[in-house]
């Protein structure tokens, strides 16, 4: 973490859609009358997604003044979540986690790819498609290392895939999500180690009641 | 009421209170950063670490509610290891600059690293650095220092009443701020250098100035307006330093507003400091003889009832005292402390007073102000009706122009058209004032120095008797109660009146003085300190003008005595409360000036009128016999006399006009010839008017 600050060059102003106010409406009318400001965070990250993935200035002007609470609160919230992005990022916002399970399982070669692709963290591709930022812990730890683009989770990642996927990116393409080596979900690696009975999979045996036999206790003199 | 015991010591204490008060009360010290009496809890220092017994780890004494049975230790060895551990991650970031940082000899960590510190450090990486912010001409800052303690932020939000301050980031990366560095708006934000337990916030204009140690502390009365508040004046040779407040409970709790913190700079600007005599259309200097000379050649050719006095927003108790002997000497019955034009004065003296007491509104329940903006007027009066507000259930409707006063009032009208609305019993917020238990209003000057002045103030008398705000004590009631409250925009005024200040009979006010030099039916104008008047209005009058600074009323003078400021005598001061309070002398006054009453002392011995007093003890014990009220230091009435008050003798009914109130101050930091020639204030109210204008270049 490093100390975040306004980008220097900032919109004119900020305004939500339709759309977006009716979402804000909703959000708002949660929390009793007179404590709009609950809402501040649901609505910064509506105005982030609404602003290209990162809050303008005038975003939090107008956070503060739909939510009636002071600049400096939304301020202060906006600079303590690191999901809020105080600068413009790319088309594609690549977070890299860099957490230990992530970095014991390789997410190291992973921010090598970035800084080779993509280029110095932090900053936004010449052809202003990736930003790539390394943040903490994403709770994807069984499918490390990982990465999060966008909205979507990219998983069980080495160079070669992790490059693929940017490089589909890169030419429109829809990357595989999840799992790049075709895990589902979070199985475990190689072949299953227990229930691998074919007979757990019968419908026909599984609608049977299983009837629980208590392991016999060892007798006395077994010492 | 629970008991509970620190270090073997049994202590009862209130319901409610934490376990840092409870080691307070049993006598044992808790160190602390982010605690203060006065704000909201934080518990984020962790320096208050104390020992309970049964609990698994130390406990954080200033947010642990105090309970019966606790037994609390302070003085163990976790204690101590808990207090240098904290001390040594909090001396993590913090510079060593010690010896170039100007709260050096009266920093709260500097003091407490001796105290509960460890004698070295076992860090050796690189410290963490911190961009200074701008936060306006007033709060230096270097914010490498700060330890994120938050007071600030509390103190602007709570106290102050402004959210400008925040805490930004997070972890180790969190700063103080205001948002994009603008420049603080609030008119108190000097405290925020007082609560810095560090070296971060610090005085901009005091800047490596002086070092605390080696300053005069004198002890005295603020005059910037009416409050009183209790400064504390540090000097160093002849120069007022700086000027920090004073406990006072009764007034100013323990803060003071920005134009009394910071006028010290006007002090030393623009000053008087030798007698002139006006000759061939210009100023010269002169020696006191000379001046005297002057003035009794011109008074002893003139006719008393062409002479006339007036006393400004400055003048001491003193100096009127003596100026009013001295035109009863002269037999001139035209004298008035009101320069502003106030009808006010006459009848009891509770008709002029701020009766309720500024620790009083925090036992009031409803509040109408009339035609005042206290946060301009009496900062500190403005501060507790928003304690009041804070703590909730209390109703503050206000007649007068819409302003921000930091707190939510119920606008009920612009002019006098709604005061009388009310006073009939029609508009709704009679209602409020009859239900409330301790109604209070609040008069300003603003509507007392119209035309139907004196109409206003019968009005809000005739609200006072009527709608329960004067209640007598009783059984119930161990004190009375008087809502019924003058604010005073000007130290000097309730002095004046106290003295009689006033016009004798078939006198002139001050509208008839100056009228009076422009019709030339007035010949000789003596202004003590009065600067605040249309001084180019005054015709062929030969003008006296005695005072400290060359504003106004020096422009206009044909001979200038020139007097002491307030930090340069020793001198009596009444609050708009009626509290007598006693200002010291700090430094001497520059070069030939003079402390005031001895100036009309020496003059009364020229005109051959000499007064009955040679020191300051025998003038105070003659002012005494004349007003007694002024014998007895530190104290308001308050609600004493409530039952006696004759509320039909305070103003005088009639009229009302349906021009809208307009508040007496215009331009908070420009109010008094002090103000107007401090840099400090200049700037302030640059930033006042124009709003923020960050300066672009590097310091």
């Amino acid at each position: 973490m490093s100390v975040r600050r306004m980008a220097k060059e900032q919109p004119e102003n900020f305004a939500f859609t339709l759309e977006n106010l009716e979402v804000a409406k909703q959000r708002i009318a949660k929390y009793p009358a007179g404590k709009a400001q609950s809402a501040v965070i649901p609505l910064m990250w509506l105005a982030q997604k609404q602003n290209d993935g990162w809050v303008s200035e005038p975003a939090m002007r107008y956070l503060a003044d739909l939510l009636d609470m002071a600049l400096i609160r939304v301020y202060e919230v906006a600079t303590f979540y690191t999901m809020f992005n105080l600068k413009p990022v790319g088309k594609f916002h690549v977070q890299l986690c860099g957490t230990t399970p992530c970095w014991l399982r390789g997410a190291d070669a992973l921010k090598n790819v970035c800084d080779k692709v993509i280029g110095p963290k932090g900053q936004t591709s010449e052809d202003g498609l990736f930003t790539w930022s390394e943040v903490e812990c994403l709770g994807a730890c069984v499918n490390a290392p990982m990465v999060q683009i966008n909205d979507d989770y990219f998983e069980d990642l080495n160079a070669k895939s992790f490059e693929e996927i940017l490089s589909h990116l890169r030419d429109g393409r829809q990357p595989k999500l999840g799992s790049a080596r075709g895990r589902t979900s979070s199985e475990p690696e190689g072949d299953p180690t227990s229930l691998t009975e074919p007979g757990l999979y019968d419908p026909a045996v599984a609608a049977v009641p299983v009837t629980f036999t208590p392991t016999p206790a060892p007798e006395s003199g077994e010492k | 009421m629970p008991k509970l015991t620190v270090d073997g010591i049994e202590v009862e204490i209130e319901p409610g209170a934490t376990v840092l008060q409870a080691c307070e009360q049993a006598g044992s010290e808790i160190p602390r950063f982010c605690y203060h009496e006065r704000l909201s809890i934080a518990g984020n220092c962790r320096m208050c670490l104390v020992e309970m017994e049964k609990a698994p780890k130390p406990i954080a004494s200033c947010a642990m509610p105090a309970a019966d049975g606790m037994n609390i230790f302070t003085n163990t060895a976790l204690v101590k290891k808990a207090r240098e551990g904290v001390m040594e991650f909090l001396l993590i970031n913090h510079p060593l600059d010690c010896p170039i940082c100007d709260q050096g000899g009266e920093c709260d960590l500097q003091d407490q690293a001796m105290a509960y510190g460890g004698d070295r450090t076992r860090y050796a990486e690189n410290k963490r650095a911190v961009e200074d912010k701008y936060m306006g001409p007033l709060v230096a800052t270097v914010m490498t220092r700060c330890i994120q303690c938050t007071r600030c932020v509390r103190f602007i939000t709570e106290v102050a009443g402004v959210t400008d301050l925040g805490l930004i980031g997070r972890g180790e990366d969190v700063e103080i701020t205001t948002y994009l560095e603008q420049s603080m708006r609030s008119e108190l934000s000097g405290n925020v250098i007082d609560l810095c337990p560090v070296g971060a916030l610090t005085s901009k204009p005091y800047a490596f100035t002086a070092r605390s140690w080696e300053l005069n502390k004198t002890e005295s009365v603020d005059v910037m307006d009416a409050v009183g508040s209790s400064i504390r004046v540090d000097s160093r040779g002849r120069e007022v330093m700086r000027i920090l407040p004073r406990l006072n409970e009764d007034v100013n709790e323990e803060w003071i507003s920005d134009k009394t913190r910071f006028i010290w700079d006007g002090l030393r600007t623009q000053r008087l400091d030798t007698p002139y005599v006006r000759k061939d259309g210009k100023l010269h200097a002169a020696t006191w003889a000379e001046a005297f000379a002057a003035i009794a050649d011109k008074i002893k050719a003139t006719k008393p009832e062409r002479i006339g006095a007036i006393a400004g927003d400055l003048a001491c108790a003193e100096s009127m005292k003596a100026l009013k002997d001295l035109m009863a000497a002269l037999g001139s019955p035209n004298l008035d402390c009101r320069q502003d034009g106030a009808k006010i004065g006459y009848g009891p003296r509770e008709g002029y007073l701020f009766n309720t007491t500024i620790a009083g509104i925090e036992d009031a329940d409803a509040i109408l102000l009339i035609g005042t903006n206290p946060r301009w007027e009496a900062s500190l009066v403005n501060t507790r009706i928003r304690k009041r507000f804070v703590r909730g259930g209390v109703s503050i409707g206000a007649v007068g122009p819409h302003v921000d006063l930091t707190y939510d009032v119920d606008w009920l009208g612009a002019g006098p058209q709604t005061l009388s609305e009310i006073a009939d019993g029609t508009h709704a917020f009679a209602k409020v004032l009859r239900g409330a238990k301790r109604p209070m209003l609040i008069v300003g000057m603003g509507a007392l120095t119209r035309e139907d002045g004196a109409a206003v103030l019968a009005a809000a008398a005739h609200i006072a008797r009527d709608m329960g705000l004067a209640v007598a004590a009783s059984g119930e009631q161990e004190e009375g109660w008087n809502g019924f409250n003058v604010l005073h925009t000007a130290a000097a005024r309730v002095a004046g009146l106290d003295l009689g200040f006033m016009p004798g009979p078939k006198g002139r006010d001050v509208a008839g003085m100056i009228a009076g030099a422009e019709a030339g039916d007035m010949d000789v104008l003596y202004l003590l300190g009065a600067d605040e008047l249309p001084t180019s209005d005054l015709g062929k009058a030969f003008v006296i003008y005695q005072g400290s600074h060359g504003d106004q009323g020096a422009h206009r003078a044909d001979v200038i005595l020139p007097g002491a400021a307030y930090t340069e005598k020793s001198a009596i001061w009444v609050n708009t409360e009626g509290r007598v309070q006693l200002g010291e002398r700090a430094i001497f006054p520059p070069g030939e000036a003079r402390e005031d009453w001895t100036i009309v002392r020496a003059l009364s011995d020229v005109l051959g009128l000499s007064l009955p007093y040679k020191n300051l003890t025998e003038l105070r014990s003659v002012m005494r016999a004349a007003a007694p009220e002024l014998g007895t230091v530190d104290y308001a009435p308050g609600g004493d006399n409530v039952s006696s008050v004759t509320w039909a003798n305070i103003g005088i009914p009639g009229a009302l006009s349906d021009a809208p109130f307009e508040y007496a101050v215009k331009n908070f930091y420009f109010t008094n010839p002090i103000a107007r020639a401090s840099k400090t204030m200049a700037e302030c109210s640059a930033l006042c008017l124009t709003g923020d204008v960050k300066p672009q270049a590097a310091e």
